[in-house]
This record gives C-alpha cells, structure tokens and sequence, in this order.
C-alpha cells in the first residue's frame, strides 16, 4: 500500500547519560538512495545500529515494509560498517563462504553468486588467499560484495568510499547505482557532499542527536537558496554597477577586459525582470542563473545554525 | 540455532588447522610422556660408576655395605691424609670416614661421619650411603643387645599394616573403602587439570574477541547474528578445541607410555626375568616376585576401589562448567580492550579464585571434608578445581548436587554479565576501559 521501505517513529536512544538519538524520524521509499548525514558524533552511527538491530533503541518503533522490524529481516538488510574488516588470517574463498552462511544464504546459492562477483571483479584468484596477502583496497573489494551478495532489499553504507582509490570508488559507485536501478533502497552516510548530490534522492541531516533538516536533496537546496544570482555580461563593469539600484546588492565581480562576471542578491520585493530593465541598457547580457547552494554549504549552514541556537 | 553452529564450527576449524595446535597435540604427549619417562630413564641409565672408598675405624661398616650399580664400596685403611690424598688422583669419586669415637659408641659416631670428595656430591648418593651406615650401625646394635638382624628384617617384611578407610554411611550396605593415596593424587590431578585447561582456553577465547575487535570484522558479523550468539558460539567452539586436544593428548599419551614400556622395559628385563616373575613355581616362587605380584594385586585393588563411574562424569561436568564460567568473563575482558597489552588489569582480579582454589587445593586435601572445603566446593568459582580435588574422598550428595546446581546458576550469571559487557564492549575503540565504566555498561 505504500511506498515506504523503512520507516523510524520517534526513536530515542542514550549511552549513560549521554543523549545519542532524540526523538528521530526518518522514511526511506522503495528504491530510493537516502543520505544519512551529520558532523562526527551526531549520532549517525547509533541510528544504523538500531537499524541493523545491533543495538535496541530506548523508545521509538522501526518499520520495515510496513511490519515491525524484527530478527527475520536480518536477511533483507545488508551493512557495510565504517568500522570494517575481515579475519586477516582466513582464506578469502571461505571467509565470504562464512559471512555469506551467516546472512542465511545455503552452500550453493553462496557458491554460485559468489563465483558470479568474484568474476566481475576479477578476483578469481584471491580465492585461496588470506585477507593478509591483499592490498587493502582489494580487501574493501571483498568486503562489499560480501555486503550485497545476499542481495538484500535494504543497503546500508557508512561511508563506502573510503579505502578505495579513485578508479576503484568509481567502480563501487556504479555498482551501487546499478544495484539501485535493479531495485535496492539504499541508505549512505558520508561526509562526502558531492556523493551526496550526486547519488542521493533525499537526505536527512542529524546534529547533536537531533534531526535538523529532511527532504529531497532539491527542495532542500531550493529551500536554501538565498535570492543570489550569477550573471555574466559583455560591456563596462562601472557602467553596470551604476546602473543597479538599491533593489540589488552586489555581492562579487570580476572582469577580464569587457567580459564581465556579477554576483547579485535579490533585496525586498525585487526581481528578475526588474534587474534586467535596468542593466540591459547598458551591457549585452552572456548568462543568468541563480546559484544553488551546494550540499556542503548546506550542511554547515544547518550545523552551525543549531549549535548557534544551542549555545 | 543454525547460525550459531555456523559460528562454532568457523571457530573449532580455523583453529584445529593452525600449526601450533598440531605441534601442542604432539608435543604435549611427549613432555607429559617425557615427565614420567625421563626419570625412569635416568634412574636406568648406566650411569658412571663411582668409586668410593671407606674409611672404618669403628669395622662396623667394613665389607657389609651393599654396593649398587652406580656405587661401588671399596675398603681402604687410614690414616686419613693418605686416603685423602687418593681422593685428589681422581679415580676415587668419594671417601667415606666412620671414625671411632673414644668408648666405641656407635652412637656418637653416626654423627661424626664425613663424606669427602672434590665435587659436590649428588643428595642420592649421600642418601644412599647414609641408608647403608645406618643399616649397619643399627644390626651392630641390635646384634649387642642379641638380636638378629635378619630376624627382625624378615618379621618388618611380613608385618604391613594397610588400613582401609571406610567410611560409615546411613545405609551400611553401601559402605565403600576409599583409598588415600590415591585419592590424594587423583584429586590432584584432576584439580590441576582443571585449572590449566581454564586459563589455557580461557585465555584463547580472549584473544579471540581482540582479534575480532581489532580486525573490525566483528560490527560485519553482528550486522548477522547477534551479539550473544558470536560470543557463546566463541566459547563453545574454543571448548570442542580443547576437549579434542585433551582427547588426544590422552591418546597419544597413552600409546608413547605403551610403546615405551613395550620396548624399553622389556629390553631392560632380560624376557626370563619377566617369565620368572610371571611364572609361579610350587614353592620356588623367590620372596622379591610375591611382593611383586601382591604390589600389582594391590594396585589394581586400590585403582578399582576409585569411583569412576562418579568421578568420570563429574570431572567432565566441572571441567566444561568451569571452563564456561570464567570462559563468558574472559570474552568480556576481550570485548572490553583494544589489545593483549591492556588485559592484564582485569584478567588478574577475575581470575583470582582460580589461583585461590588453585593454592587451597592443599588445605582442602588434608582436610577433604572441613567445612573450608565444603564452602569452597560449593561457590561456583572455586568449585571447579575444588570439588575435585574433594571427590575421591567422601562427598555428601547434598553437597555435589547443591555445587552442580551453584555451577551452573554461576555459569548463567556470568555468561548474563559478560553479554551485556560484551555487546557494549565490541563497539568501543580507542577507549581505555575502566571497571567504573564496564559496570555501567551492564544497565545500557
């Protein structure tokens, strides 16, 4: 009936006395890519565990599909921590054979899928290896397809990149948006903003146990626009300026001979048109667009603004 | 239920295929089997044979006393510096000086005897000559007062008291005799078993968990199965090791011990010695050969006369309990560091009952039924090696079934706290640790 994956009601969780998660609401839909985003010690992590049912959560209730979350799904959920590792001294080929067991996939389905990545990733020979005799870029290798091999309706990655170099990230990503396409819900916790614009459908941002802002990434960024817009135009920079009046506030410019470059906020009640009338004029008009906020900015707008409020 | 067998049997594997348990199944036989051959070895070996000269000046000793394999009694006569100076020509390994005391009484002079060599002498030898003096100063005496020796040497052969302990139960059909000796050794034994197998194992599955912990494999894994089950699959698993170590040890300890006795001993005994003995003439079967027979006879008596239809069951009970209960506190100990270094601070005050009843396992077998004992066998971390150590002897069946059921309640208790340390503890980095910090681990 509805489109909601996963839901968390009203979560709280505490270490001692130590607020962790307060009263935390979040909805991932089916097949979306959810960011799950906060500065160091918001309480992200506390959140995936009681997600992933390693720790219980004080109050509050978790949803899955609809049903309350409970052992069984388990199965449907697949965690690659950001604490992660394998047992160094155990043969790779096993090792997956183990973990792959413990998500509850039998002998030959865990062959079978098994022998299917380990092809796709060239890793073939690693089989008989220890995790010692690998690089730690080919362990993080295994450690994600160990992470999707029971093929699990829900994802989680906390911080997946990391221990990848560039080349290797990018094979992981389009892993990850190939196993969206194909249907997963994924939910990420980075820092990394650019993944965020990049991958993310929607976001929640958590600070200091609490939730501060949730929503697609573009109704938030548009909700964070402040009124400033980029125009470049070919013509005399002082021309420009003294033809704006109090209407807009000229926040940058630069030139480079005629070609000219303007950032401008919007004051009052002024608009577009209005800002056109008056320079068109004098200058022959390149590009306009209004600058949307990036996530980065974003983020350390909400952050500081609630640590603000706080103290 | 299925996962934690995926975990047991990931941990019995991975370590019953590692080098160093192979290399402690089979080394282990051998020093065990080497502790009881060695010595039997050595007191066969052909050693060098030692010379020693006798000095007598009172003639009690004077071509009576009785020269071994290894020891070898010569008569010289004084004076003393000569014999002395023989001693330093380094044929003489020992020179042995009975001097006469003024009236002739033996008794003065068995306490001026001196040994003279250039090296130290071995506390055997010294044992050994002493054993001879005294034998002759003592048929000397005997024979002044007219007695003879040989008499009274044949009627201490025949006469040996051997008290059977019995010990006086509400149903008088029952009554057992229970042998002390072995009882004493038994109990021992078992005890100290007990006691290595804990901290041996003990100790692995605290390495364990840190190695878990610091290869960051352990948050993965309890993303699957929860916290509990990796950590009893842990214990249980390290448990089957040892229990199959211990199997083999048994074995293999058995077979060396078998095999030597097969070849080694028999060699030693020409086989006509050995029909001789087991050959039983009408009436020529020679003194030494009875008492050998009656000393197997006994043995096996004494051996039967052990409970081990209780003692058996029991040892494997107290064995895997304890095991299991300090085995739950150590997994919190590892659960709980970043590293073997920061252990040390904890796994002393946990494991001090161990080393306790470890130490009180003396006091317990001289009084095996005091009420020291009994507590201590009841309190579940000292019951283990304690109860025992108690068993051979005469253990109410209150006392067992009440120390079985404390065990067991103790297991539970412990592997109760050691979940809600463990759980908390895997997920902790780079934190030190204190006992403040894990006891409010236990209300998260």
């Amino acid at each position: 009936m509805s489109n909601i994956l996963f839901e968390a009601r009203h979560v709280n969780k505490s270490y001692g006395n130590f607020q962790a998660l307060s009263d935390i609401n979040i909805s991932v839909e089916k097949g979306s890519i959810f960011g799950l985003l906060g500065p160091n010690g918001a309480g992200k992590t506390s959140l995936i565990r009681i997600i992933n049912q390693i720790t219980a959560p004080d109050s509050g209730e978790l949803f899955f599909n609809g049903k309350k979350l409970t052992e069984d799904h388990v199965r449907a959920i697949g965690y690659l921590p950001e604490e992660r590792g394998l047992y160094k001294k155990m043969q790779v080929g096993e090792q997956c054979m183990y973990l792959a067991q413990l998500k509850g996939l039998d002998k030959h389905e865990a062959k079978r899928r098994l022998r299917m990545w380990f092809e796709k990733f060239n890793m073939e020979a690693w089989w008989n290896k220890t995790i010692d005799e690998l690089s730690k870029g080919m362990a993080q290798k295994v450690q994600f397809v160990v992470t999707v091999l029971h093929e699990p309706e829900l994802l989680i990655f906390d911080e997946p990149f990391s221990g990848f170099d560039p080349v290797n990230a990018a094979v992981i990503r389009d892993e990850i948006l190939l196993l969206s396409e194909k249907g997963a819900t994924i939910i990420f916790s980075t820092h990394r903003m650019e993944t965020v614009e990049e991958l993310c459908d929607r976001i929640a941002l958590i600070n200091k146990s609490k939730k501060i802002l949730d929503g697609t990434v573009n109704d938030i960024r548009k909700e964070y626009k402040t009124n400033t817009f980029e125009m470049e135009f070919k013509g005399n920079m002082l021309a420009f300026t003294t033809a704006l009046w109090t209407g807009f506030e000229l926040i940058n410019k630069s030139s480079d001979g005629d070609h000219c470059k303007v950032r401008l906020k919007m004051l009052g009640n002024s608009n577009v048109n209005q800002l056109f009338a008056a320079v068109m004029p004098v200058c022959e008009i390149v590009s306009f667009n209004e600058v949307i906020p990036t996530m980065s900015e974003i983020f350390i707008r909400a952050v500081q603004g609630t640590n603000q409020v706080i103290a | 239920m299925g996962k934690i067998k995926l975990i047991i049997r990931r941990e019995y594997m991975t370590r019953v295929r590692k080098r160093s348990f192979i290399i402690m199944t089979f080394l282990g036989p051998i020093l065990i089997a080497a502790i009881g051959i060695v010595p039997m070895l050595l007191a066969n070996a052909n050693e060098s044979v030692r010379n020693v000269q006798v000095f007598d000046e009172t003639g009690v000793a004077e071509g009576q006393l009785q020269s071994n394999p290894n020891i070898v009694f010569s008569y010289v006569s004084g004076p003393i510096e000569q014999a002395k100076e023989r001693l330093k020509s380094g044929e003489v390994y020992a020179l042995v000086h009975i001097p006469a005391s003024q009236d002739d009484n033996l008794l003065v002079t068995q306490r001026n005897v001196r040994l003279y060599s250039r090296e130290q002498v071995s506390l055997n030898v010294k044992i050994y000559i002493e054993n001879q003096i005294e034998k002759q100063i003592e048929r000397a005496l005997l024979k002044s007062q007219g007695v003879d020796k040989e008499l009274v040497a044949s009627v201490e052969k025949a006469v040996n008291v051997s008290i059977t302990a019995i010990p006086i139960d509400e149903k008088p059909a029952k009554d057992v005799s229970y042998d002390v000796e072995i009882s004493t050794a038994l109990g021992a034994i078992s005890g100290m078993l007990i006691y290595f197998f804990i901290f041996l194992f003990g100790a692995q599955v605290m390495r364990g968990v840190i190695e878990e912990k610091t290869n960051r494999i352990v948050e993965v894994i309890i993303s699957s199965v929860k916290p509990f089950q990796l950590m009893m699959g842990k214990i249980v698993g390290i448990a089957l090791v040892g229990l199959t170590q211990f199997l083999l040890w048994v074995i293999l300890t058995a077979a060396l011990y078998s095999t030597f006795l097969n070849t080694i001993v028999k060699e030693k005994y020409s086989s006509n010695q050995i029909e001789q003995m087991i050959q039983k003439s009408p009436d020529g079967t020679s003194v030494e050969n009875i008492d050998n027979i009656i000393e197997n006879q006994q043995m096996i008596q004494r051996i039967s006369s052990i409970n081990w239809a209780l003692i058996i069951p029991c040892f494997m009970f107290y064995f895997l309990g304890g095991y299991l209960l300090y085995g739950a506190l150590f997994a919190a100990i590892g659960s709980a560091v970043d590293n073997d270094s920061d252990t040390q601070q904890f796994v002393l005050p946990i494991t001090i009952p161990l080393i306790f009843s470890f130490v009180m396992a003396q006091t317990v077998l001289n009084d095996p039924t005091g009420d020291l004992a009994r507590w201590l066998s009841i309190f579940p971390l000292t019951s283990p090696i304690i109860m025992m150590v108690r068993l051979p002897f005469r253990v109410e069946i209150w006392e067992l079934v009440l120390s079985m059921v404390m065990l067991v309640l103790g297991f539970v208790f412990t592997t109760w706290i050691a979940s809600k340390i463990y759980r908390t503890g895997i997920l902790m980095y780079g934190k030190r640790v204190t006992w403040r910090e894990m006891f409010k681990w236990l209300r998260y």
